[in-house]
């Protein structure tokens, strides 16, 4: 079964592809290009180089969100796009367990963070011990004292990856007190290979049809919010995602 | 010869649009999803609601345009896209759409200029209309004045300063309480109302005689309305409408005519939103009968944003042999009359 993953949801813009069993190519790019330029090019390459006609291809895997707005759509119309021409379906998987399996198998729990702006963090915190990464606490566009007080209630170690880190390293130094690390480069990237290695054995279940992908911003646009809050509406958000108990969620 | 067979994507604004057209000139279909009744609340269009709107009606889209006209993606020769100019996030998904699509199909993309593609709804609904002729192409982000020579290929005579005719419409609509959007009500409003009755300015630039100005006019009106305001008087709304209306009009038309006589044209076309404005489709008409000029507009539907438009523009710019490559990007204030890439 072959199958490419698409992840243009944050500053990297990475694709990988899949025989099933092996990662055969995997490219991430980290460059200060739009993803739109960058993206079907990519694909094309390791198509190219894998010597893969695109009509093989049985499925995509993409980041479903949270993430850049207009990457995640850059990448959702590119994953539609291919999908209604090959006739083939899509599984979405949230970046931030996509960032946190690149931590599959340790015994820390890894906490994805990506920056939100607004002085948010989208964030969560997964258990990466075992095939696939468990939420413990869920995705959520949070301030990075929220995030801090989560992670420090949990009284475990942890590692903190993702392009949310640079800008908050100082804090989270400071302020968390339980033993953590920052990831190292090659584990600090978002990479599509990440989302082959937990999503293909899911694909054949779960996956739908292009048309039937949904971006999960987890935020409303500044306009709804600004409307709703001037006409005293409840701003409700969908937000923490992809936990079952939310017991130990401290949002 | 062979026919053409072009799937086209619009995504520039706030309608997600697909249509399959045949050599340029037959459209065998065209779905046009609107979002305005979501932005009416905000009085104008929000960048953000329509790029994600378009991200989840556009497969909707193109699969109701393949099916309606009957065709799959396999009987299409290429697919056609607006690049630009627009909002980039709306652009973007449009542009990422496309490229996808014709890719993983194996077809050639056709970049598409969305002003090329107003224009070329005359195409579409006169079948006998050749260039060269001049086109004032007028919408809610547009006010040009272009000399259309040949098939893709233009030169603009004159354009706003500032404000676009149609945003002008909309700023007075929502000052004289008729809401959003402005053009379909206003006009509607100043069939009841005194053209005559207020006298608002016309503006002339000095040293660019075809350029337009919008701005004063809308000031003019709104001091008017707060002058009205401060000495008690109610104002008639159909009268300010009708009078507000003829201004614009006066303004396009003469301006289109003076250009048309000085290049020596005998073909007028409007293109545009505001192009289904009765007042200015009259205007021009008279101005043209007492000219002599022949005048063409697209039918309304063809006058708002569509793809129609744009796969009509493609088919000229495919047989030029002009094509997209997979880097291709949304180019938000994509200039008219540039060779591709911009």
């Amino acid at each position: 079964m072959r199958l490419l993953a698409v992840d243009a949801s944050g500053r990297v813009a990475s694709v990988a592809l899949s025989d099933g069993k092996n990662i055969l190519a995997e490219y991430s790019v980290d460059y200060n290009k739009t993803h739109s330029q960058t993206l079907l090019p990519m694909i094309d390459e390791i198509l190219k180089i894998t010597e893969t006609d695109r009509a093989s291809l049985d499925g995509i895997i993409t980041s479903k969100g949270p993430g850049s707005f207009t990457g995640l759509r850059i990448g959702a119309a590119t994953v539609k796009g291919l999908c209604n021409a090959l006739r083939i379906k899509v599984l979405g998987i949230s970046t931030l367990e996509m960032l946190a399996a690149n931590y599959l198998g340790a015994k820390k729990l890894v906490v994805p963070l990506m920056d939100a702006r607004r002085n948010q963090v989208y964030s969560a915190v997964y258990d990466c011990d075992g095939e696939v990464p468990k939420a413990v606490c869920g995705d959520k566009a949070r301030s990075i004292e929220e995030l801090a007080e989560c992670v420090n209630a949990l009284e475990r170690n942890v590692i903190f990856l993702g392009d949310g880190v640079e800008p908050n390293r100082e804090y989270l130094e400071k302020n968390i007190t339980c033993g953590f690390r920052f990831a190292p480069a090659h584990l600090n990237l978002q990479r599509a290979g990440s989302l082959l290695a937990i999503g293909a054995a899911l694909f054949e279940k779960e996956a739908v049809s292009g048309e039937e992908l949904e971006i999960e911003y987890l935020r409303m646009s500044q306009a709804e919010r600004v409307r709703m809050e001037q006409t005293g509406e409840k701003v409700i958000e969908k937000d923490c995602i992809n936990v079952e108990s939310t017991g130990k969620d401290h949002a | 010869m062979k026919d053409i067979y072009i799937l086209a994507i619009e995504s520039s604004c706030d309608e997600t649009a697909a249509s399959v057209v045949v050599n340029g000139r037959e459209m065998l279909s065209n779905v046009i999803s609107s979002q305005v009744p979501l932005h009416t609340i905000y009085g104008g269009v929000v960048p953000e609601i329509a790029s994600r709107k378009h991200i989840e009606k556009i497969d909707y889209v193109v699969n109701e345009a393949l099916k309606t006209a009957g065709k799959e993606l396999k009987d299409m020769d290429a697919v056609a896209v607006t690049y630009g100019p627009g909002l980039v996030g709306a652009l973007l998904v449009g542009v990422g759409y496309a490229k996808a699509l014709a890719f993983g199909a194996g077809l050639p993309l056709i970049p598409v200029h969305h002003i090329e593609g107003h224009i070329s709804a005359n195409f579409i609904c006169h079948n006998t209309l050749e260039p060269p002729f001049m086109c004032l192409v007028v919408s809610g982000g547009h006010t040009h004045l272009v000399e259309v020579k040949d098939y893709g290929e233009y030169k603009i005579l004159g354009r706003t300063q500032d404000d676009a005719a149609g945003e002008a419409f909309d700023k007075v609509a929502r000052a004289i309480g008729l809401g959003y959007p402005g053009g379909p009500k206003i006009d509607k409003a100043a069939k009841e109302g005194n053209p005559d009755a207020y006298l608002f300015p016309r503006a002339k630039i000095s040293d660019s005689p075809y350029d337009f100005s919008f701005s004063g006019l809308k000031s003019a009106v709104l001091n008017f309305l707060n002058k009205e305001e401060m000495t008690g008087h109610t104002v008639n709304v159909p009268d300010v409408a009708a009078s507000f209306q003829k201004a614009v009009v006066d303004v396009l038309v003469s301006h289109t005519v003076e250009a048309a006589k000085e290049h020596g044209f005998k073909k007028i076309a409007l293109a545009g939103g505001v192009a289904s404005n009765s007042a200015l489709r009259e205007g021009m008409r008279l101005a043209c009968e007492k000219e002599g000029f022949e005048l063409f507009y697209p039918t309304p539907i063809l006058c708002t944003d569509n793809a129609a438009m744009i796969g009509s523009a493609a088919f000229y710019e495919f047989r030029k042999g002009i094509r997209a490559g997979l880097d291709l990007n949304a180019v938000p204030n994509l200039p008219l009359g540039s060779a591709f890439p911009g």
